[in-house]
């Protein structure tokens, strides 16, 4: 009797557990769909009553694609966001690693103030400082240039600090000492030991600075009102305005924008989650 | 003889740090430290941004900003943020604890809830903006439960804000999600199994096994939530501009400083921020000390 009872409950446990799951994701794919069924309709179709959840006419309607493609400016879109993810990435993990370099093998004077500067500065929202931010980098003459993102891409991340901290820590100290003997001075060790060792981490921070470079819309839109300086969110951003109610076009931009998160997201599922739980937890 | 080299060691020690840190150093003190000194400096002013002259007017900026109404309403829209924080916590936290048990199709499940966070900030909203729309995603869906008639779910404050804080939810309980599941994975398995072997219950499994082992990491959510909460910007400023009273503190300060040319009151409304940001941080130390919560 109790025994039937305990099985009759565990049943309704699971089968609230699997109702609440696929809930969720019904929550989190549903809006996704129909932006998608919305990207291969035709004007009339979009704009129809009731078109949420009408199905495309033609499934290989891929013409919204080519005006929004086109357009949308995504060529340059994608050409800007590369160039600026290659150098603030690359920048990132340079700066990264020779500061927890510096940080974790060094014991010199006014350390605990250098770690307090860092720390403090990953508590400063970056959003509202721009304010005094803007008038640096205009002072700087970078306004309008790929090179303001950049620098401020690699010069505000604390998290990718600490992601190298925590592996070059694991490194033992012996193997530097071992290479002093053998004559190697600090920059060497750097360079062939350490760096090379960092390579998960490096990995990890790639990852993680790489999505967030290509997600941001703050930064760019400040900085980079010119035209043929948009990036893919201030790109899509900007095709809406002369596109207003061209929702088949602007679901297309929408897509054309997730679709490579999604591939990146399949490839490397294991190391997104590890990277940003790694980054996260500081 | 032996100490000569040794000397030349330590002096090469002492300075070798500080070529490694040099660019370090110039990239924060230019784009974090000087900012913040002269974001304090410029909140004593009435400077336009623009002009080459400016003059101090004493704190006339913070006056402003805590006594006219219209500029403290910010402060309420904040409101719906936290309140979205926590049951965002909350979703994250469940599906961390069903999902941490042996599920079918998990790696599924979490892949699912957590793609949401890695998409493009401008794509989401354009999504539910969509989403939103009168005979939008919503009303058809709710079509299919029979709740027929259009909303507009934007129009009116509390139901736009209300509309615009779910999508924050919906962005960000992934991250949250997968945080929490990393932690609660990192308690080792045998604990569980001493703990059926005992004869406990999935609760109490949860109480005194799961939530101690994953608290600093819920504690550091909730600061992160607070602060995010109080600095929300990328949604509303691209669903709604921040019309129909969903303007936050940010999309505010950057309209202050960008477009109406008050840079002295963005400044000071910046300095607020930060000082409540800080606030809160230090409430957390002080409240949940935390052993992982340092650098050195």
């Amino acid at each position: 009797m109790t025994d039937k009872r305990i099985a009759v409950r565990r049943a309704t446990a699971t089968g609230l557990k699997y109702l609440s799951l696929v809930l969720a994701s019904a929550v989190v794919i549903v809006p996704l769909i129909v932006i998608f069924l919305t990207s291969l309709k035709t004007p009339q179709e979009a704009a129809a009553d009731d078109a949420a959840f009408s199905l495309p006419g033609d499934w290989l309607n891929f013409s919204n694609y080519a005006t929004a493609f086109r357009d949308g400016e995504m060529l340059r879109a994608f050409a800007n966001t590369g160039f600026i993810m290659v150098f603030a990435v690359a920048g990132t993990v340079v700066i990264g690693s020779m500061t927890a370099y510096a940080i974790d093998r060094f014991h010199f004077r006014f350390r605990k103030l250098v770690v307090g500067l860092f720390l403090f500065a990953s508590l400063v929202p970056g959003v509202t400082t721009q304010v005094a931010t803007f008038q640096v980098v205009t002072s700087m003459g970078l306004f309008n240039t790929r090179w303001a993102p950049i620098l401020l891409y690699m010069g505000t991340d604390i998290i990718s600090i600490y992601i190298f901290l925590q592996f070059i820590r694991a490194i033992p100290v012996s193997l530097d000492e071992a290479a002093r003997l053998d004559g190697a001075n600090y920059f060497t060790i750097y360079r062939k030991i350490i760096f090379p060792l960092l390579k998960p981490a490096t990995a990890t921070v790639v990852i993680v600075k790489g999505i967030t470079v290509y997600q941001d819309f703050y930064i760019p839109f400040l900085y980079m009102p010119a035209k043929d300086l948009g990036v893919i969110s201030t790109s899509l951003f900007r095709f809406k305005g002369p596109f207003g109610a061209h929702w088949e076009n602007i679901s297309a931009g929408v897509i054309l924008v997730i679709l490579p998160s999604l591939l990146i997201f399949l490839f490397l599922q294991r190391y997104i989650y590890n990277g940003f739980a790694r980054g996260a937890v500081k | 003889m032996r100490t000569a080299p040794a000397r030349k060691h330590t002096w090469r020690r002492q300075v070798t740090p500080w070529l490694f840190l040099a660019a370090p150093l110039a990239l924060l003190v230019t784009f974090t430290y000087v900012p913040v000194a002269s974001l304090i400096d410029y909140s004593f002013t009435d400077w336009d941004g623009v002009s080459p002259t400016r003059s101090y007017v004493g704190a006339e900026n913070y006056t402003e900003l805590f006594t006219d109404a219209d500029r403290f309403q910010v402060f309420f829209v904040s409101v719906y943020y936290l309140v979205a924080s926590a049951v965002q916590i909350v979703l994250a936290l469940y599906f961390a604890v069903i999902l941490s048990f042996s599920t079918r199709f998990r790696n599924l499940f979490k892949g699912i809830l957590f793609f949401p966070y890695l998409i493009n900030g401008v794509a989401i909203g354009f999504v539910f903006l969509y989403f939103f729309q009168d005979g939008g995603t919503l009303d058809s869906v709710l079509g299919l439960f029979g709740y027929e008639g259009d909303r507009a779910w934007l129009g009116s404050p509390e139901s736009a804000n209300t509309s615009l804080a779910a999508v924050s939810v919906w962005r960000y309980m992934g991250l949250n999600f997968v945080l929490f599941l990393g932690a609660i994975q990192s308690i080792p398995g045998e604990q569980y199994e001493a703990a059926e072997l005992d004869g406990a219950s999935r609760w109490q499994q949860f109480r005194y096994l799961i939530a101690p082992g994953i608290k600093p990491v819920i504690s550091l959510t909730v600061i992160l939530s607070v602060s995010g909460s109080l600095s929300v910007f990328e949604i509303p400023y691209i669903m709604t501009g921040g019309a129909t009273d969903t303007q936050t503190f940010v999309i505010q300060t950057v309209k202050l400083a960008f477009q109406f040319n008050k840079t002295g009151l963005a400044s000071a409304s910046a300095i607020v921020l930060l000082a409540l940001v800080l606030l809160v941080t230090w409430l957390q130390r002080r409240l949940v000390p935390d052993e992982k919560a340092e650098l050195t």
